[in-house]
């Protein structure tokens, strides 16, 4: 509590839906809150599925692009 | 945080009547991705869905019998399976072959992977016991850790439950 954390880094490209989720939320346990997670994937569900997951969790998806092919997503975990 | 254990944790029930490889794909995902938002679920393995409790999937098959909506991707066009098709020895082995092959191509889960997640997240799996009678199936038969139970035992879970699904 209290210590600013690294942001943690998970790699989902590949794989398809609903397996990137899957890794979101177990990455997601593992933090604090108000510790980011950085996602990649390749999965273009993802970039739909990803904000209504943050919705419904209340984590908040900080920025969320695209990048040669790759979405990248920031997350901070709920408090 | 723990969601799950609060009263105010929302449940779904999916009953998963489908035992071919194909149709292992609904029941699984939703539990998966809904277990992932913390929600409760109970699946309720009857009739054909059986076939997703053995021990071993290796067995999962898809038809191509009476089946217009299956469009496999080949050779950059798309081919449909007319039912005399399923009629020869072995198409359906082989169209199956095809099916596991592109799941592995598009990064998609395999089944064994999906129900393996489902344990993980908490899922919890029953067998018709009914269904087991019928068709002579052991408990032995089908996996471990799962429950046994009958339609009265889907009825209170499914009362109590937010969304109930059947597949």
């Amino acid at each position: 509590m209290g210590s600013v954390q690294m942001p943690v880094s998970l790699d989902t490209k590949g794989l398809n839906c609903p397996i990137p989720i899957l890794k979101v939320k177990k990455a997601l346990m593992r933090l604090e809150s108000n510790d980011t997670l950085l996602v990649e994937t390749t999965d273009p569900g993802s970039v739909i599925d990803f904000e209504v997951f943050c919705r419904a969790k209340g984590h908040k998806l900080v920025t969320n692009y695209e990048e040669d092919g790759v979405f990248k997503f920031e997350i901070r975990k709920s408090t | 945080m723990n969601d799950l254990l609060s009263e105010n944790a929302k449940s779904m029930t999916i009953i998963v009547t489908k035992g071919t490889l194909d149709w292992a794909y609904p029941p699984f995902i939703l539990a998966t991705t809904a277990a992932a938002m913390d929600v409760k679920v109970e699946m309720f393995f009857t009739f054909y869905g059986l076939q997703l409790l053995k021990k071993e999937l290796d067995h999962l098959q898809i038809s191509t019998l009476g089946n217009p909506g299956m469009e496999m991707p080949m050779m950059g066009m798309h081919m449909t399976m007319p039912n005399l098709v399923s009629a020869i020895p072995g198409a359906d082995a082989l169209c199956t072959t095809m099916m596991k092959n592109l799941i592995k191509k598009k990064g998609v889960a395999s089944i064994p992977d999906l129900r393996e997640a489902a344990i993980e997240s908490d899922v919890n799996l029953i067998g018709c016991q009914m269904t087991m009678g019928l068709f002579e199936m052991e408990k032995e038969d089908l996996m471990d850790g799962i429950e046994i139970g009958g339609a009265a035992t889907y009825m209170e879970k499914a009362l109590k439950s937010d969304i109930n699904l059947f597949i």
